[in-house]
């Protein structure tokens, strides 16, 4: 049985339409609330070149690059489970799929954010990587720091929104209670925020590494 | 016994304010006619402690020494001010009181697109409001409505984290607004409701909610930006730790320029509204109303740097931005144009909402042209942060806005309520409104030109008969103000019953129960004809 339409829908063509279109807007929304972040960032590395380069050589690559792999091989269970012939068992499991690979990068994520911790990268006034040099390039640095943590934090909060919305998604599937278009929903959703990701890694890990 | 016309016309389905009595009824409501009423109660409540400040603000004015508050309760009285009648009030207004209750029915839909998120957005507007308001009972913010920093983050000793946060939560109501009006427009549209046979209300509406989901989330960010900053101390946007104080403003005024557009298009879209009514003609020029509307909400991306003439932005960004800014004259032009040539010929009533457009337009004007003066750059280094900008910024928000929201409820009034207001009260209070404005702030234009700077609890005292003259004006306004809540609220109990369609007006919101039952239409409509199809 699949949810019955909205009262105020005229078909369920309707409904599904205007599902899909919001998630568009709400994208949309999505994408400016992370502009004054970019911005913030064309600031840093035109005001402050090297320093830029210097605090992104103390991000974590290889931790950085596993969790490019495991995000996009989190988006491709998400694009086979959207595929229009799938069963709804078998998109499920995609669905969990994707969730456990979406967990996996807030692991990383998390053990990532440990080590910057520790080496004291964090931009509050404990703020002392080894490299500091002068004022100005320590300002540079740690004014990286708040927009990398800030985009960072920003991103896995909404992956872990993310991973909500395909177990949500799957579970209704496994009920045969999901509306079609659910799981384009979900996809959308979560690609929009693998998409962000994969804007985040090279302006936040590889500046001046190459 | 009840008289049997009216309760046989009733008798086929209950009005929406009839379906139920209960509390939770209107709390756990999924109607946008009963959401609108919510929203109308709460922007009520907080525009009159908006004007509580305002009138506290005009009554230290009114002697050139700060002889009834010191300057730091000064500073926050009108920071106090600034935040919710921006914020709480005038944002909100028009689109979440009179779109919500009436765009799904100008369109021929039983409701907005996404009911629970339309009740979900009034409830974080209250979480918003709350917090904010706490924020301005609790000590007070004193950074302006603008939070510049490094003041803001650095050196300001008030509660200004809590005020980003209620700020920050109002931001995304106002989100959830515009998405749902979005979405609307675009998929709930009745058979044969096609893009121009939209009363211009809606292209009004669905304008604002296009800056209003673009534009807010840039400000939502830039205010957690300045809460970053005033936690962990770091720069940001203070320059002596490596920040750019430029930065905050290109961030703020990229959203805050934009919502005075947020403010002034639904306005404009229920003057389009009365002016056809109340004139008996159609619109003058429909499609280009519905393109000038378009054009000013585009072009109002663009023009943000004019705050910033003075700030040390660089000299040639200034010129783009103020020839961008003269730019927007011309769509607004077209609209007052249009306006008047539907005048042209027609048979004019002067009933109280019609009252409130012609006191629109003519406000509007005003505060338009003296905008030109601000964009011109030499003009504006003179005139900067003077009385002036507060005068030019009240003609186009108290006097165009609010004159609008103002025409509209009395205009939809009978729609809401299924009663009429008193006439000659309507009148009356249009009349002393528009008296009262007057005499509060054209006296700042002259005080602003003469140099007298904004936000100073004390002045020289030559400057004090405009001052006395603009307190003086204010008070005639505050009781303009209160004259049509008393008597809307008389007007409840002991209206006239005004029937379906008072004003013999088109567009689909007449076709309907006055007030509508809950699914707005006993069948749903098919639109086969143009908009404002008013012959005489």
């Amino acid at each position: 049985m699949e949810a019955p339409v909205a009262a105020h829908f005229a078909s369920r063509a309707q409904q599904a339409l205007a599902a899909t279109f919001g998630m568009w807007v709400f994208l949309a929304t999505e994408a400016l609330l992370f502009g004054p972040l970019f911005f913030g960032y064309l600031y840093v590395r035109t005001h402050f070149p090297e320093a830029a380069g210097a605090a992104s050589r103390h991000t974590d690559l290889v931790l950085g690059t596993l969790n490019t792999a495991t995000l996009i091989s989190a988006s491709l269970c998400m694009a086979l489970a959207a595929q229009p012939q799938r069963r709804a068992r078998s998109a499920a499991w995609l669905l969990w799929a994707s969730a456990a690979l979406g967990l996996a990068f807030l692991a990383i994520k998390g053990l990532e954010y440990r080590h910057e911790f520790a080496a004291q990268l964090f931009p509050d006034r404990g703020f002392a990587p080894a490299d500091a040099g002068a004022p100005a390039h320590a300002h540079g640095m740690q004014l990286f720091f708040v927009l990398y943590f800030a985009m960072t934090a920003l991103h896995a909060l909404h992956l872990a929104v993310g991973v909500a919305a395909c177990l949500v998604v799957a579970r209704a599937l496994r009920r045969g209670r999901a509306r079609a278009e659910q799981v384009e929903l979900a996809g959308l959703y979560w690609h929009f925020v693998d998409v962000l990701w994969i804007f985040l890694y090279p302006l936040l890990y590889l500046v001046e590494r190459a | 016994m009840t008289s049997a016309p009216e309760t046989a016309e009733r008798a086929q389905a209950p009005s929406y304010l009839a379906e139920d009595f209960t509390l939770w009824s209107w709390l756990g409501t999924h109607d946008h006619k009963r959401i609108a009423v919510l929203y109308m109660l709460s922007i009520t409540l907080f525009f009159f402690i908006g004007g509580l400040a305002a009138a506290l603000i005009r009554l230290e004015l009114a002697t050139p020494q700060g002889d009834l508050v010191t300057a730091e309760t000064y500073n926050k009285l009108f920071t106090a001010h600034g935040v919710i009648m921006v914020w709480l009030f005038l944002i909100p207004s028009i689109p979440a009181v009179l779109g919500n209750f009436l765009m799904p029915m100008m369109i021929g839909a039983r409701d907005l697109a996404f009911p629970r998120l339309n009740l979900a957005s009034w409830y974080v507007y209250l979480a918003g409001g709350a917090l904010t308001l706490g924020a301005l009972l609790a000590g007070g913010v004193d950074t302006g409505w603008t939070f510049y920093t490094p003041f803001s983050s650095m050196f300001s000793n008030s509660n200004v984290v809590l005020a980003l946060l209620g700020i920050l939560v109002l931001g995304f109501s106002s989100i959830l607004t515009g998405l749902n009006f979005i979405v609307t427009v675009h998929t709930m549209r009745a058979p044969g409701m096609t893009w121009f046979r939209l009363p211009l209300f809606v292209w009004a509406n669905y304008a604002t909610a296009i800056i209003l989901v673009l534009a807010t989330p840039v400000l939502a960010m830039t205010l957690v930006l300045v809460g970053i900053e005033r936690v962990f101390q770091v720069g940001i946007f203070d320059p002596a730790l490596g920040g750019d104080p430029l930065l905050f403003q290109h961030l703020f005024w990229f959203y805050s320029h934009p919502a005075v557009y947020i403010m002034v298009l639904p306005a404009m879209g229920v003057v389009s509204e009365i002016i056809p009514c109340f004139a008996r003609r159609p619109v003058f020029g429909y499609r280009f109303m519905a393109y000038a509307i378009l054009g000013i909400a585009v072009i109002g991306f663009l023009v943000w740097g004019h705050h910033m003439f003075v700030s040390g932005q660089s000299v040639y960004a200034g010129m783009v931005f103020s020839l961008l800014s003269f730019l927007v004259a011309i769509p607004s032009a077209v609209k007052v144009f249009n306006w008047t040539a539907t005048l042209y010929k027609g048979s004019i009533t002067f009933s109280a909402p019609m009252l409130y457009a012609l006191g629109f337009v003519g406000l509007f004007t005003i505060g338009g042209l003296t905008g030109l003066f601000l964009a011109a750059l030499a003009l504006d280094v003179h005139l900067s942060d003077t009385y002036f900008v507060v005068a030019h910024f009240h003609y186009i928000m108290v006097g165009g806005s609010v004159m609008a929201y103002l025409g509209a409820i009395h205009f939809w009034w009978p729609k809401m309520t299924g009663r009429m207001y008193p006439e000659s009260w309507g009148r009356a209070a249009a009349a002393i409104i528009f008296f009262g404005f007057n005499l509060t702030f054209f006296p700042q234009f002259l005080l602003g030109y003469q140099g007298m700077p904004r936000r100073y609890h004390s002045y020289p005292s030559e400057f004090q008969v405009l001052h006395l003259l603009s307190s003086a004006g204010a008070v005639v306004l505050a009781l303009g103000y209160l004259l049509p809540l008393a008597y809307f609220g008389w007007s409840l109990l002991y209206g006239r019953r005004g029937g379906d369609n008072p004003w013999r007006a088109t567009g689909l919101e007449w076709q309907t129960a006055s007030p509508p039952p809950t699914d707005n239409f006993a069948q749903a409509p098919v639109v086969t004809q143009e908009p404002y199809a008013y012959r005489q």
